[in-house]
């Protein structure tokens, strides 16, 4: 199949789309002409989006000027191939454009986290969990108090979290990876890493709880 | 807040949430819903906890929302 041809040549648009809608599944998936032109407009509107998100973001990105706008006609083109590719899926659960615009959206998160790695962060030593505190945005009203929450979090994330776990949390927290870049690095999917770091989560709040530290009421899950 | 709520607040997860993979999903439909204001959160309070607790999904969301409503206005 050619870049821009749909997946599913001439397909009736599903019952009870709006108008607009409607319109777009047919023209991107009728006769060339009428789908080179919604190929056209779809893409210029995704383009807009993708360099709006990427400026919105330039600031974490560190990405400015010709580079900016490459990444952003790359998320464009590489999302204007997927919403063809599954066009036919199309079921009307929302307008048609706001369906399109998830697909740039998604793309411009997936390259930012590949982005990342263009300039990695320096590997963390020893003394950062000292800043962990700092890192979690936390305020601990006394250094005694900063001392001792960062040595029963640093035991718990030793002792309860699996290899994977650790590694995940450790890059998120210490590390400041962005989520998105470390999956990229794993190889693995941002559902993925969420999850292991969704588990690490509960069971250090379950760890912190069960010796005294923090509200087990609270920490308990049914 | 001391430091020890904040890391509560940090290490407490909800039940509710439903992952990345399905807010993904349903990120479209979602949207549409907030950006009518018709009330996304009781809809789906599943998605709801997740974009409030993952950056990424939550960073989308905004974009998304952002997106629909340029293209109304």
């Amino acid at each position: 199949m050619m870049p821009g041809e749909p997946a599913v040549d001439g397909i009736t648009p599903p019952a009870g789309l709006d108008a607009d809608s409607a319109t777009w599944v047919r023209s991107l998936t009728g006769p060339a002409e009428q789908r080179e032109a919604a190929l056209a407009r779809l893409h210029e509107m995704l383009l807009r989006i993708a360099h709006s998100e990427l400026r919105r973001r330039s600031g974490q990105l560190q990405i400015t000027g010709p580079e900016l706008d490459d990444l952003a006609y790359q998320a464009a083109a590489d999302a204007l191939l997927a919403i063809m590719a599954k066009v036919g899926q199309f079921r009307g659960e929302s307008r048609f454009t706001t369906w399109a615009y998830k697909f740039v959206i998604f793309e411009v998160s997936a390259k930012a986290g590949r982005h990342f790695w263009a300039n990695p962060p320096v590997p963390m030593d020893a003394g950062d969990w000292d800043r962990l505190p700092d890192r979690l945005g936390l305020e601990p009203a006394r250094e005694a108090e900063r001392r001792e929450l960062a040595s029963a979090l640093r035991r718990a994330v030793d002792e309860q979290l699996t290899p994977r776990q650790r590694q995940v949390f450790v890059a998120i927290v210490l590390e400041g990876v962005p989520l998105d870049a470390l999956a990229v690095k794993l190889g693995s999917t941002r559902n993925a890493i969420y999850k292991t770091m969704f588990d690490a989560r509960r069971k250090l709040r379950a760890a912190l709880a069960a010796n005294g530290y923090l509200d087990d009421q609270t920490s308990r899950r049914s | 807040m001391n430091g020890w709520s904040a890391l509560d607040r940090f290490l407490r997860t909800d039940p509710r949430d439903v992952g990345c993979a399905e807010a993904m999903d349903l990120l479209h439909v979602y949207a549409e819903l907030a950006a009518a204001d018709a009330a996304a959160a009781e809809h789906y309070p599943g998605i709801a906890a997740h974009l409030q607790a993952c950056g990424p999904c939550g960073e989308d969301f905004d974009a998304l929302l952002a997106a629909v409503r340029g293209a109304a206005g």
